[in-house]
């Protein structure tokens, strides 16, 4: 396999604020009182001046160092602000770098935005013209292509209709159709498909792997982790202009989510970004196995104790609504166990500090990492709610959950059943 | 995997590129994009309009017929006994084309920072395909400008079209040469400091003013007829009137002297734009 993208300490700065965006008058003055030694003489009162405003400065791209090998999907994730996109854009030769040089071989085909190219006056089919010769194909190869790329946009009875006419759904299909087919050796797509339907996502994410299969290489930036998950071999995480991790595609998107999702370091005790009355507050967590021991982690199908530990202000309470919910790392909900769901007795007096244990026997989830929140009412009032439902996180190793000796890590949920066969 | 044997890249990017540096090669690869382009601009103009490209000789003709009465019968300007009205239209005609492709050209980078944000051509593109799209306006005006010529000969005028003529693609050349020149050192400053967009427009009708096109050079005193001449527009409107009509002055020398002004002004417009074209992105 050969390298096609070679990328050598890429880096790349922006300069913050209207810098020289003002008008040549501004700048004149700007420059005369800086030669004269004078403050700025246009900066609002208050305003510190930044010579040169060397301080104003963010560096979107910061040693970035990749080699992409040809036929590869490589998904490109990371926060908003990460720099996927300033990248994205560099290879795309639509800016410069600041710093570093990339190597590329083969034609770079790029859907950065909806409607690359279209103008809005002429058809779809003249447009498909235009985009394409945009992209570098030559009018031979677009008429050649023509049916296919009309075909595949399924837009046949909108193509002779002015593009201004065009919902943006529609313009993708068509700025997809016209890319793909384009047959670049390179293809680089930026988040544009989460404006069409899931039909149609569906159809370029299989083009897109498509193409990989022919052994042509496609850049996918995206914040459709299932989409990453199945179509990329190779993902990389940018954060804040770096590399950050460059693996294969589990791998890196549960280190994405724990880092989004993880729970501040703190004990429960101490977070503030809760509400409710606290009548009743929870003040830690830990999950206990059968015999009372602290768990690290939970072993699938192992019994296990969920510990909720509580301060109370109140004496008497009448009724005590406590749920917890477990996620999946795509944020999907497991599970969510409540006490006025399945019963809880109450003691009386409440105690002032206690605990709240949830005993779940044969824990059905299988190995991964799951975060939970939870909520408690008292006497139908929100007592203790910690905002972003994100109160703590725990991990489950593998285990025996049907008691058979066979493990499996295929589903995230695990459900008791039994197997039966007879002649009817 | 064995990374010596790739010498071959098929694209390199850096952070700089060299001063001077037109990669004519790529921008003969995208041809056909500038011939969409021509077309884009061609048809894209005049569809949902009435007359459409009737506008191109219509213009033109008002123009030459307003000038005819302010300039020929209420100003009374002389025009190298000439009719009036081929003189303003031969002007006008070969004016057009100029600032047609001047003005649509300082706008290319704001004008098209929409679709140059989003994928790469070499940007020269678009400054090209101009040219070749108001060439057509031109040829279409040009047409009719003969036609005119053709009538007034019929009528008995002494006009004279000569050898000269066939130095049009010179002139035009010329033209297109200082118009583009002028047009992108305009638009790469225009990145940066919007004002000088409105300062455009103003600028082009000043130097319409300033160029021998509703006055024969021969009306001007002696002494300012030189520094008339520096303007690289004069000499070839000048002959162009000459070629087509049989009155002005030629001068071979201020056309050199134009040729040459020309010249570095496309090379120091070439060289700034490549400066700006790479990063204006950032900044526009």
């Amino acid at each position: 396999m050969s390298t096609v993208i070679k990328i050598e300490n890429l880096s790349k700065y922006y300069r913050l604020g209207l810098i020289g965006g003002g008008t040549l008058n501004e700048d004149i003055n700007r420059w005369i009182a800086k030669i004269r030694g004078k403050p700025d003489p246009l900066l609002k009162v208050g305003e510190k001046d930044y010579d040169n405003r060397k301080d104003d400065q963010i560096w979107a791209l910061k040693d970035v160092n990749l080699h992409v090998q040809q036929g590869e999907i490589l998904g490109i994730i990371g926060r908003n602000g990460a720099g996927k996109s300033t990248l994205l854009k560099i290879l795309s030769r639509i800016t410069a770098p600041t710093d570093g040089r990339i190597k590329i071989k083969g034609r770079v085909g790029s859907l950065l935005e909806v409607g690359t190219g279209f103008h809005p006056e002429l058809t779809g089919r003249e447009n498909i013209y235009l985009n394409g010769a945009i992209l570098g194909m030559s009018r031979n190869e677009i008429a050649h292509k023509l049916d296919e790329i009309v075909e595949f946009s399924e837009m046949s009875k909108f193509i002779d209709t002015p593009v201004k006419r065009y919902s943006s759904g529609m313009t993708v299909r068509l700025a997809f159709a016209v890319a793909a087919h384009l047959e670049p050796e390179i293809l680089i797509v930026d988040e544009v498909l989460a404006v069409g339907d899931a039909a149609f996502q569906k159809k370029c994410l299989g083009k897109m792997g498509d193409i990989a299969k022919e052994g042509r290489t496609v850049l996918f930036v995206s914040h459709n982790m299932p989409a990453i998950e199945k179509l990329c071999s190779r993902v990389i995480i940018l954060n804040s202009g770096k590399v950050f991790a460059d693996t294969i595609a589990s791998d890196a998107l549960s280190i994405y989510y724990s880092s989004i999702m993880s729970p501040p370091k703190c004990t429960l005790s101490k977070r503030t970004d809760r509400t409710g009355t606290a009548d009743v507050k929870i003040i830690s967590f830990q999950i206990k196995n059968k015999a009372g021991e602290a768990l690290e982690s939970i072993r699938t199908g192992q019994d296990v104790i969920f510990q909720f530990k509580f301060e109370s202000k109140v004496k008497t309470i009448k009724s005590l609504d406590f749920g917890f919910t477990v996620r999946h790392k795509f944020d999907s909900i497991l599970f969510r166990n409540r006490t006025v769901e399945s019963g809880l007795d109450l003691i009386s007096p409440f105690p002032k500090d206690g605990c709240l244990d949830c005993y779940i026997p044969n824990f059905p989830l299988t190995e991964g990492t799951y975060s939970f929140g939870f909520r408690l009412l008292v006497d139908g009032v929100e007592s203790d709610y910690i905002t972003g439902a994100y109160a703590a996180q725990f991990d489950v190793v593998e285990g025996d959950f049907y008691k058979t000796g066979k493990i499996t890590s295929f589903a995230p949920v695990l459900v008791n059943h039994e197997w039966k066969i007879r002649p009817s | 995997m064995n990374e010596s044997k790739q010498d071959n890249w098929d694209i390199e990017i850096y952070p700089k590129s060299s001063l001077f540096d037109i990669d004519l090669t790529e921008i003969w690869k995208y041809r056909d994009l500038i011939y969409l382009f021509v077309h884009r601009d061609f048809v894209a103009e005049y569809k949902q309009t009435i007359l459409g490209p009737a506008w191109h000789f219509i213009q033109p003709l008002f123009t030459t017929i307003i000038f005819t009465i302010i300039f020929g019968k209420i100003a009374q300007i002389p025009t190298d006994g000439l009719p009036p009205f081929l003189f303003y239209m031969s002007g006008i005609v070969i004016w057009t084309y100029f600032s047609n492709v001047l003005t649509a050209t300082s706008n290319t980078f704001i004008g098209n920072a929409a679709i140059f944000g989003k994928v790469y051509f070499p940007r020269m593109v678009m400054p090209l395909a101009n040219i070749f799209s108001k060439l057509i306006a031109f040829v279409i005006q040009f047409f009719f400008f003969l036609c005119f010529l053709g009538y007034f000969t019929w009528q008995g005028s002494k006009i004279q079209p000569n050898i000269w003529v066939l130095a049009t693609p010179l002139m035009l050349f010329m033209m297109a040469a200082l118009s583009l020149g002028l047009g992108i050192i305009i638009s790469a400053m225009t990145t940066r400091y919007r004002d000088l967009r409105i300062l455009v427009g103003f600028g082009v009708q000043l130097l319409m003013y300033v160029s021998p096109i509703i006055y024969p050079l021969s009306t001007l005193p002696e002494d300012w007829r030189f520094w008339a001449s520096i303007n690289p527009i004069a000499p070839i409107v000048e002959l162009f009137r000459y070629a087509y009509l049989g009155a002005g002055s030629i001068d071979l020398t201020m056309l050199g002297c134009s040729f040459l002004n020309i010249s570095v002004i496309l090379i120091i417009g070439i060289v700034m734009f490549n400066k700006v074209e790479r990063t204006f992105m950032d900044t526009v």
